[in-house]
C-alpha cells in the first residue's frame, strides 16, 4: 500500500480575476513519479508552485505528510524544484551551485548530547556529497566551470543535482527538458527516470509533452484550464481517455458522434459495430474514439466503412493516411502503403473503439480535415473541395 | 566595415578635445616657468598633500553615504516598489534636470547661519529649548562652509549616478534565481547576502566609480558650501589656471597625480569585481 505524501484539497488560484485553478483535488504517494500534463496555461505550472511554496492558493490546502503547509515558506519545505531554465546561480560555479542548498542547511551536532544544537555541515562532508552528485550526473572535472560555460544538457544535469543533493522528500521538475533538443531530451528522460529510481524519492513533473508523460510517468494528471480531466497511469491514459480533450491530447485520436445503442454495441454511420464497452443509458449519444493504429486497411468490399485516401505522408516507421468517410476525415496509421484518390475499406476489432460520454469537449478535437488541407495545399494535389476544418487541436 | 566611418566625427571630437587636452596636461606637468623640462612641479605638490588627503577623504566619504542610502532604495524600486517605482525614478532624476550650480547654491541658503533651517529652528523653538537646558547663547548652528556640508553637497549631487547602475543591475536579475535560492533553503538575508549582493555588485562598483571620480575633483561644492575654508583638490587646480596663484604648469601636475590616483583605485577596485572573491571581499 503506497503511502501519500502530498494532498492538494480543494485548492483554487486566481490572479487578479482570471481563475488558474478551480478546485483541485490531487494526492501525490511517496517515491512515486508523478506527470502533471496539459497545454500551456492549464494550471499545471500554477500547481507545482503550489507544491514548493511559491505561492499560496487563494482557497484550499496543501498537506505535506498530513500536516497543513500552505503558510510554511519554501526555505522550510523538504522539497526542491528544478526551474525552467535551470536558474542557476551565474556567480557560482559547479561546485558551489550543487553545494549552496547543503551550505544553508544545519545538523544537530553531533558533539552535543542533547542534539539541540545546531552546526553547520563540515566542508569535507558538503565536499563528498557534491561529488557524489557530480558523479551520479557524470559531471566530474567540471567543478570549477561557471554555468555559462556549460552546455544545456550539462547545466540540465546541474540543475538536477543542485536540487538532489538536499535529499528533499520531493523533487519539483518545471518543464525540465524543454530547452534541450530532441536527441537530448531522449536522454534525459531515461537518465531522469533512472535517477528517480535510484534515489528513490517523489517526482513532480510539469510537461506539456505527452510523450514525455507517457515515457516516464508512474501516474499522469492531464489539465486544461484549471481543472483536472483525468488522473491515471499512463496505460489508462492512452487506452481510456475521460474525454474528447485527453483522447486528443494524449497521441493521436480519431474522435466520432455515435449512439450507444446497448452494452458492447456502437451505432455510427448508421452502422452498428460491435464494442467491448458497456455501463451507458439505451441509445445515449457518446464520443466513439478509435486510435490511427487500431485501425486495419483492407478491400472495400471486406470492410465495415469504406472511404477515399485524400492524403497520404511517409512518416518511417509507418504511413500517415488520411482517408475521408463521407466528410470526416480519418486519420490511419499504417505500414502498407495506398495510393491518394483509392476507395478502402477499414475494420476496427471490438476493442479498437473506445467509448466516452458527451463532454464539454465533445466536437472539439478528433477530425482530421484541417490537418488533411494543410497538406493538399503543400502537395498541391487538392481534387475534392474539403469540408470547412475544424479546429483539430494539433497545433503542437 | 564601411560603417566605421560613422565613428568618424566622434573620434575626431575625441582627438581635439580630449586626447589634445590631455596631451599638454601631460607637457605642461613637467615644464618650468620658463619652458624648460623640470619635476619641480611634483616635488613642490608635497605642500599640498593635505588637500590631497581631505579631497579623497572627503569623497570616500560622499561615497559612502551614496551606497548606504542609494543601495537599499535601488533595492527596494528593483523588487519590491511596482508601484511607486516611476514616481521615485522621477524625484530621483527630477533634480539632474536643473543646473547644478542652482542646486549647489540652493544648498547654501538653505545653510547659512541665517539660512532657511536655522530660520526653522529658531521658529520652532529649539535655540531656546537646548539655551534653557545648557545655559549657552547660540542663536544658530554652524552648518555652511563646513566638511559635513561638503559631504551634503556630493551626495545631494551624485547620489543619483548610485542609485541608477545599481536599481539596473539588480532588476535585472532573474526572479527564478533569487527562487531557486529560497528553494534551497535560503532565508530573506542569506537570498540577499549570497545571491543578491553578488550579483549586484556590478552596478556597485560602477556607482562608485561614477560618485567618487568625480567627487574627487569637484571645486564648486567646497567652493560654495565650504567658503574657501576647505580646500579641495579641484580648488586647488582651478586656483592655478584662474585665480591669484597662476600656475599652469603646477596645475597640470595636480591634475596629472590626480588622474593617475583615480585610474589605480579604479583598476583595483575592479580586479576586486572579476574576481570570484568579489563578493567576501565586500
Amino acid at each position: 500500500m503506497p503511502k501519500e505524501l502530498i494532498r492538494l484539497r480543494d485548492c483554487c488560484m486566481a490572479f487578479d480575476d482570471e481563475q488558474v485553478l478551480n478546485n483541485l483535488n490531487l494526492y501525490i504517494n511517496d517515491k512515486e513519479f508523478l506527470t502533471l500534463l496539459g497545454p500551456s496555461g492549464c494550471g499545471k505550472t500554477t500547481t507545482l508552485r503550489i507544491i514548493g511554496g511559491f505561492t499560496t492558493p487563494t482557497s484550499g490546502d496543501v498537506l505535506f505528510d498530513g500536516v497543513r503547509i500552505n503558510a510554511v515558506p519554501p526555505y522550510q519545505r523538504q522539497i526542491n524544484t528544478v526551474f525552467q531554465k535551470y536558474a542557476l546561480f551565474p556567480h557560482l560555479n559547479v561546485f558551489e551551485n550543487i553545494a549552496f542548498g547543503l551550505r544553508m542547511k544545519k545538523t544537530p551536532d553531533p558533539a552535543d548530547p542533547s542534539g539541540k544544537r545546531m552546526v553547520k555541515l563540515s566542508e569535507a562532508e558538503i565536499s563528498r556529497r557534491v561529488n557524489e552528485m557530480l558523479d551520479i550526473i557524470s559531471l566530474r572535472g567540471f567543478e570549477h566551470r561557471k554555468p555559462d560555460a556549460l552546455s544545456g544538457g550539462q547545466q540540465q544535469r546541474v540543475a538536477i543535482a543542485r536540487a538532489l543533493v538536499n535529499q528533499p522528500k520531493v523533487l519539483l521538475l518545471d518543464e525540465p527538458l524543454g530547452a534541450l533538443d530532441l536527441k537530448l531530451r531522449k536522454d534525459m528522460q531515461i537518465e531522469l527516470k533512472k535517477i528517480q529510481q535510484q534515489v528513490g524519492i517523489t517526482f513532480v513533473y510539469v510537461t506539456h509533452d505527452q510523450e514525455e508523460a507517457l515515457t516516464m510517468s508512474d501516474t499522469i494528471v492531464v489539465m486544461d484550464h484549471g481543472s483536472i480531466q483525468q488522473i491515471g497511469t499512463p496505460e489508462d491514459i492512452y487506452n481510456e481517455p475521460k474525454n474528447a480533450f485527453v483522447a486528443d491530447f494524449i497521441g493521436e485520436s480519431n474522435i466520432i458522434d455515435g449512439i450507444m445503442c446497448a452494452d458492447g454495441i456502437v451505432q455510427m454511420y448508421g452502422r452498428k459495430f460491435s464494442c467491448v464497452d458497456s455501463g451507458f443509458a439505451p441509445n445515449e449519444p457518446v464520443d466513439v474514439v478509435i486510435r490511427p493504429e487500431d485501425i486495419d486497411i483492407v478491400s472495400e468490399e471486406q470492410g465495415q466503412l469504406s472511404g477515399t485516401v485524400t492524403n497520404v505522408t511517409f512518416k518511417g516507421m509507418q504511413y500517415d493516411i488520411i482517408v475521408d468517410f463521407r466528410g470526416f476525415k480519418w486519420l490511419i496509421q499504417t505500414t502498407d502503403h495506398s495510393p491518394v484518390g483509392a476507395r478502402i475499406g477499414v475494420k476496427i476489432d471490438p476493442d479498437g473503439f473506445h467509448i466516452m460520454k458527451k463532454s464539454d469537449y465533445s466536437g472539439s478535437f478528433g477530425d482530421y480535415s484541417s490537418y488533411s488541407d494543410e497538406y493538399d495545399e503543400l502537395s498541391d494535389s487538392s481534387e475534392e473541395e474539403d469540408a470547412p476544418g475544424k479546429d483539430d487541436g494539433h497545433e503542437e | 566595415m564601411k560603417n566605421r566611418w560613422l565613428a568618424v566625427p566622434y573620434v575626431v571630437w575625441m582627438a581635439v578635445f580630449v586626447v589634445v587636452p590631455l596631451i599638454l596636461v601631460v607637457l605642461y606637468a613637467f615644464t618650468s616657468r620658463d619652458g624648460g623640462f623640470t619635476l619641480s612641479n611634483f616635488s613642490t605638490m608635497a605642500e599640498y598633500l593635505v588637500v590631497f588627503g581631505r579631497s579623497f577623504f572627503l569623497a570616500l566619504i560622499a561615497t559612502l553615504v551614496c551606497i548606504l542610502i542609494g543601495y537599499p532604495l535601488a533595492y527596494y524600486l528593483a523588487r519590491e516598489g511596482e508601484s511607486m517605482r516611476r514616481m521615485a525614478t522621477m524625484l530621483i532624476m527630477l533634480p539632474m534636470w536643473m543646473n547644478f550650480l542652482l542646486r549647489t547654491y540652493s544648498w547654501m541658503s538653505i545653510l547659512e547661519n541665517t539660512g532657511l533651517l536655522n530660520t526653522f529652528f529658531q521658529k520652532i523653538g529649539l535655540f531656546s529649548l537646548i539655551n534653557g537646558i545648557f545655559g549657552t547663547d547660540i542663536t544658530f548652528f554652524h552648518m555652511i562652509n563646513t566638511e559635513g556640508a561638503i559631504v551634503l553637497g556630493m551626495v545631494y549631487n551624485f547620489l543619483p549616478f548610485m542609485v541608477l547602475p545599481i536599481y539596473t543591475v539588480i532588476e535585472k536579475i532573474d526572479y527564478r534565481i533569487i527562487e531557486a535560492a529560497q528553494d534551497l533553503g535560503a532565508n530573506f538575508r542569506q537570498v540577499f547576502q549570497k545571491v543578491i549582493l553578488p550579483l549586484s555588485l556590478p552596478g556597485v562598483l560602477s556607482g562608485i566609480t561614477m560618485v567618487f571620480v568625480p567627487a574627487v575633483s569637484t571645486f564648486a561644492i567646497p567652493r560654495l558650501l565650504g567658503g574657501g575654508m576647505v580646500t579641495m583638490l579641484g580648488d586647488l587646480i582651478e586656483a592655478q589656471f584662474m585665480g591669484s596663484a597662476y600656475n599652469p604648469y603646477l596645475g597640470s601636475a595636480i591634475s596629472l597625480v590626480m588622474m593617475l590616483i583615480v585610474l589605480i583605485c579604479m583598476a583595483v577596485m575592479n580586479r576586486f569585481g572579476e574576481g570570484e572573491e568579489g563578493a567576501v571581499v565586500l
